[in-house]
This record gives structure tokens, C-alpha cells and sequence, in this order.
């Protein structure tokens, strides 16, 4: 944080509040006030009718109503149920565009010859292959990993292409001449030079398949939040609608911060994470 | 030690070919320290990566101890120009030095004595677990020196390995390379396109004609054995030498090569 350095300790050691410097905006501070301002919104505008409370319960009636639910064992279940079919299809995604994306990239002939198809599968969104998942699986596990494997894997093929495209010459040239053969190329120079691709593409793909791993559930009806979504809806109970996507919401930014978190630690070396070298 | 013969490479550029090298033929004394300087653009570093079988020529050989060289011999190492890229910024200023000799399958213990004592040589103990973009220019091309020490290589070659740190460092990495050379007796190929430091550095220096390009001229260097600074480059010794290599290039820029003087 910029600020930290502006600011004097106190006695004590106890950084007093307030005497910030103001050059800087304060991000944590403003971020936190956005949210209250959310939240405030959301309360108010439901109970000053502006809309109407019966489609948009107030925020402590949704809050309450997911504090409540968190308690319970469905809740947890579903929530697991939803884990499980993004990680799986996830990992399953991660595992085969890396193979694919190192075998293919790295021969330069197989990979225009599969560029025309690529192209063409890539734009395909995974829900159009729900009729397809339903057919083959009905509601099991499978559909809800058919559908997040394909949306994930293009994600992650494409950026590990790039990345397997993007050796730098000197790098190659310097591991050559001092006798690393194939394999220790792969492993000491394209890999590294890949893992900021390959971060990327899990990042997008991680947000990603969370979305499909719920509209599975969601439309199909296979076990998970997005079932639960669709049963608070057939039962009427709006606030607890409300109290899912909410929950999904907080999944959402939690995965998200996890995958950030893995980013820095594994490209700490990386110009986007390391920041100005001190020389 | 490293004898090129008839070296020629020609690019194939779809229609048009690119004669780069000619006809190059020289050779290196083991345990000689010889500088290359040519005109910018004749084909010095088509040559050394030719002489380090990092590309195949289209006629001649190159030949490391007597034997044919057709991809990179482990009894070379390369210091390239553009460290920055040269070196691994995923790995630590040891992991880099040591990497090659993991894979010369080393033992442990044989492997640290090289490391430690090739970053001594270099000055650069104390940044062994520090990564490459954590150190200015100079530094990072003498962790790209260490590497090339530890490898124990019988010919050492080095592509413009100064021509983008500044003069001062440029200076104290010049002397080093000396000093190096000096203590570790290894035959070094330095290819410069910096007439002072081939002749400040060289035992002989081989002046390279225009592209498509040719050995013009052989130059014995008769400066004392050691060097410095200073009054190595006020000797009168150095400032003929230095003039004689520079009417070279001139010439060759130009085209005509003439009798050697």
C-alpha cells in the first residue's frame, strides 16, 4: 500500500486512523464503502417500493435468509455437489490442454493442420451441447462435467498454444548449447515460459466453469446450487432465490482470489507479478 | 583446438538466397584467446552460431578437438549478447549456473564446488539465491559468464558479450574475461564489433571482410600479457595495432579487400 510509508506509527506501534496521506485513494477503504453503498441501495430501494418486495426482498431479509441456510446440511451438500463438478471439470480441462496444447504447439505442421477445426469448435458455447449432455447422461455428474470440461478446455488449449509459441530464441539457443535435450527443454525453458499463459487460461477458465458447473445444475437439474436455484424458484420462495445467487456471488470471488493468489506465488518471478526489480 | 574450413552460409529465403559466409577458414591454438571484429552486418553471429552447432552450415566444417562439429559440443559454452534473455528469470543466480551441470549429470557435491567457484570468479557470491532481473546489466552478464565457467567447456565462446552494458562495466568485464582466461587456460572465440576491445583483449584479432564474408586480415597482437586500462591502450603498440585493424575494416566496409599489410 502506497500510503503505509506516509504514515507515522504511533506510540505503541498502533497506526491511528485518519491521519492517511491523501495523495493516494485509500483502495481497501473505498472498496468497502462500495459495498456499503450496495447493500444500503438494495435495502432501501425495496422498502421504499420502489420496486416491488414480493420480486426484490431487502438485503437483510436475503442475508438472513442464506446465515440461516449456511447452517444447514443441504445447503453445504449443494454447495460441495457444485465444487466438485467445477474442480473435476476443471482439472480434466487443465490436464488434457496442457498435454494437447505441448504435443500439438511444439509441432508446428499438427498444429495448422488442427488450427481450421479449433477454430470452429472453439466458438461453440458449452450450453448449446446441453440436448447432447441430457441425451447422453440425463441428470448425473457427467453432463454438468461435459459442459464445463468444454468451456474450460479452449480457455486453457489456446493460451497454452501461445504460450509454447512465445520461447524466446536466445533461451532456446542458450539451453541447446549447453546440452539440454528435449525433454529438459520442455521442462526448464517452454514450460516456465507457458505458465504465464497457462495462468491465465485457469483464471479465465476457473470463472468459467463455475458459470457452466451452475447452469448444468440450473437447466439439466443435476444436484448442486443451480438445482437449488431452480427449486426456491418453483417453490416461491424469492428471498431464498436470492440468497443462492448471493452465495454463488461470494463462490465466485472466493475461487477467484484463490486463483490470484496461486498467480503470485508461481509467477513471482514474472514481470506482471514481481514489479519493478530492485537492482 | 577449433579449426573452421571453408565455412559457407547461404539463407535460403524462399527466391532470393543470402550468401552470409563465404569462405572461412582459421583456426584456434588451444589455450588462445582470439577476437573476431568485421564490419556490422558480415555475418559474425551467422559464424558463431555456426562454430556452435546451433545451426548447420551450407558447406565447410567446424571441427572442437578434432571432432566434427553437427549440434551444440559439450566442450563449448556460449556467452551471448542479450544475457537478459540468456538467462532464465525463473530461476535463482544459482539454479541458473547449475542447470547446465545438472545436465551433464554431475554429482551433488561436484556441482556446488562449481557454482560457488564460478560466481567467486566473477564476483558475485553474494547474490547466488538473488534472480537475474534483481541485478543491473553488468552483473547479469557475469552471472551468464560464471554459468559459462562452471561448464568446464575446452572453447569458449562469446557473441558481442558487451556491446549493451556501459563503458565502465564494460571495462572491469573486459579485464575479467582476461583474467579468466589467464587462470582457467581455456581457448575463448570473442567476436566484437569494437575494434579497441578486440585489440585490448585479443591475442590475435581476425578482421572479417564485408558479407558475403571472408577471413581479411590476421592480426598478432604483441601487447605484454598483462593488460590494463590505462596503459595498455596509451602503448604505442596498441594505438598501431588499433589503427591497422581500423584501415582494415575501412576497406572492408568498402569492398576491396586488399593484400594483407
Amino acid at each position: 500500500m502506497s500510503t503505509a510509508t506516509a504514515q507515522a506509527p504511533t506510540p505503541g506501534g498502533v497506526r491511528r486512523p485518519g491521519v492517511r496521506a491523501r495523495t493516494a485513494p485509500d483502495r481497501p477503504l473505498l472498496g468497502t464503502l462500495g459495498i456499503l453503498a450496495l447493500l444500503l441501495s438494495w435495502e432501501a430501494v425495496p422498502r421504499l417500493g420502489i420496486v416491488p418486495e414480493r420480486y426484490f426482498p431487502p438485503v437483510s431479509e436475503v442475508l438472513t435468509t442464506l446465515v440461516e441456510r449456511a447452517g444447514t446440511a443441504p445447503f453445504w451438500e449443494a454447495v460441495g455437489h457444485t465444487l466438485y463438478g467445477w474442480a473435476l471439470g476443471l482439472a480434466i480441462a487443465f490436464a488434457a490442454a496442457v498435454l494437447l496444447g505441448f504435443v500439438l504447439g511444439s509441432t508446428p505442421r499438427v498444429r495448422a493442420f488442427t488450427t481450421s477445426t479449433v477454430d470452429f469448435l472453439r466458438p461453440i458455447p458449452s450450453v448449446a451441447l446441453i440436448p447432447l449432455a441430457v441425451l447422453m447422461y440425463g441428470t448425473d455428474i457427467r453432463s454438468t462435467l461435459l459442459l464445463v470440461i468444454y468451456a474450460c478446455f479452449w480457455l486453457i488449449y489456446i493460451q497454452v498454444l501461445y504460450g509454447v509459441a512465445d520461447v524466446d530464441p536466445v533461451a532456446e539457443q542458450t539451453a541447446r548449447s549447453y546440452g539440454l535435450g528435449r525433454l529438459s527443454r520442455i521442462r526448464h525453458v517452454v514450460w516456465p515460459t507457458t505458465l504465464p499463459y497457462l495462468m491465465t487460461g485457469l483464471r479465465l477458465a476457473a470463472a468459467v466453469g463455475l458459470i457452466l458447473s451452475i447452469t448444468a445444475q440450473l437447466i439439466i437439474g443435476s444436484p448442486g446450487i443451480g438445482q437449488q436455484i431452480t427449486n426456491a424458484q418453483q417453490g416461491g420462495a424469492v428471498a431464498l432465490v436470492y440468497a443462492w445467487i448471493v452465495a454463488t456471488g461470494i463462490l465466485g470471488v472466493v475461487i477467484n482470489i484463490g486463483v490470484r493468489a496461486l498467480e503470485r506465488r508461481v509467477l513471482r518471478w514474472h514481470t506482471s507479478v514481481r514489479g519493478e526489480a530492485a537492482a | 583446438m577449433l579449426k573452421v574450413t571453408g565455412l559457407q552460409k547461404i539463407y535460403n529465403g524462399g527466391s532470393t538466397a543470402v550468401e552470409a559466409v563465404r569462405d572461412l577458414t582459421f583456426e584456434l591454438a588451444e589455450g588462445e584467446l582470439v577476437c573476431l571484429v568485421g564490419p556490422s552486418g558480415c555475418g559474425k553471429t551467422t559464424l558463431l552460431k555456426c562454430i556452435a552447432g546451433l545451426m548447420t552450415p551450407t558447406g565447410g566444417t567446424v571441427e572442437l578437438a578434432g571432432e566434427p562439429v553437427l549440434s551444440p559440443p559439450p566442450g563449448m559454452a556460449v556467452v551471448f549478447q542479450e544475457y537478459g534473455r540468456s538467462l532464465f528469470p525463473w530461476m535463482s543466480v544459482r539454479a541458473n549456473v547449475e542447470l547446465p551441470l545438472k545436465e551433464k549429470k554431475l554429482p551433488r557435491a561436484r556441482r556446488e564446488e562449481l557454482v560457488t567457484e564460478s560466481l567467486e570468479a566473477v564476483g558475485l557470491t553474494a547474490f547466488s539465491d538473488s534472480y537475474p532481473w534483481q541485478l543491473s546489466g553488468g552483473m547479469q552478464q557475469r552471472v551468464a559468464i560464471a554459468r559459462a565457467i562452471a561448464y568446464e567447456p575446452q572453447v569458449l565462446l562469446m557473441d558481442e558479450p558487451f556491446a549493451a552494458v556501459d563503458a565502465q562495466t564494460r571495462a572491469d568485464l573486459e579485464d575479467l574475461v582476461r583474467e579468466i582466461w589467464q587462470r582457467l587456460g581455456v581457448t575463448v572465440l570473442f567476436v566484437t564489433h569494437d575494434i579497441d576491445e578486440a585489440v585490448y583483449l585479443g591475442e590475435r584479432v581476425l578482421v572479417l571482410s564485408n558479407s558475403p564474408t571472408v577471413v581479411q586480415d590476421d592480426v598478432t597482437v604483441d601487447l605484454p600479457a598483462e593488460r590494463d586500462q590505462l596503459g595498455t591502450r596509451q602503448d604505442e603498440r596498441f594505438t598501431r595495432l588499433r589503427a591497422r585493424v581500423y584501415a582494415q575494416i575501412q576497406q572492408a566496409k568498402k569492398g576491396t579487400a586488399p593484400a594483407p599489410a
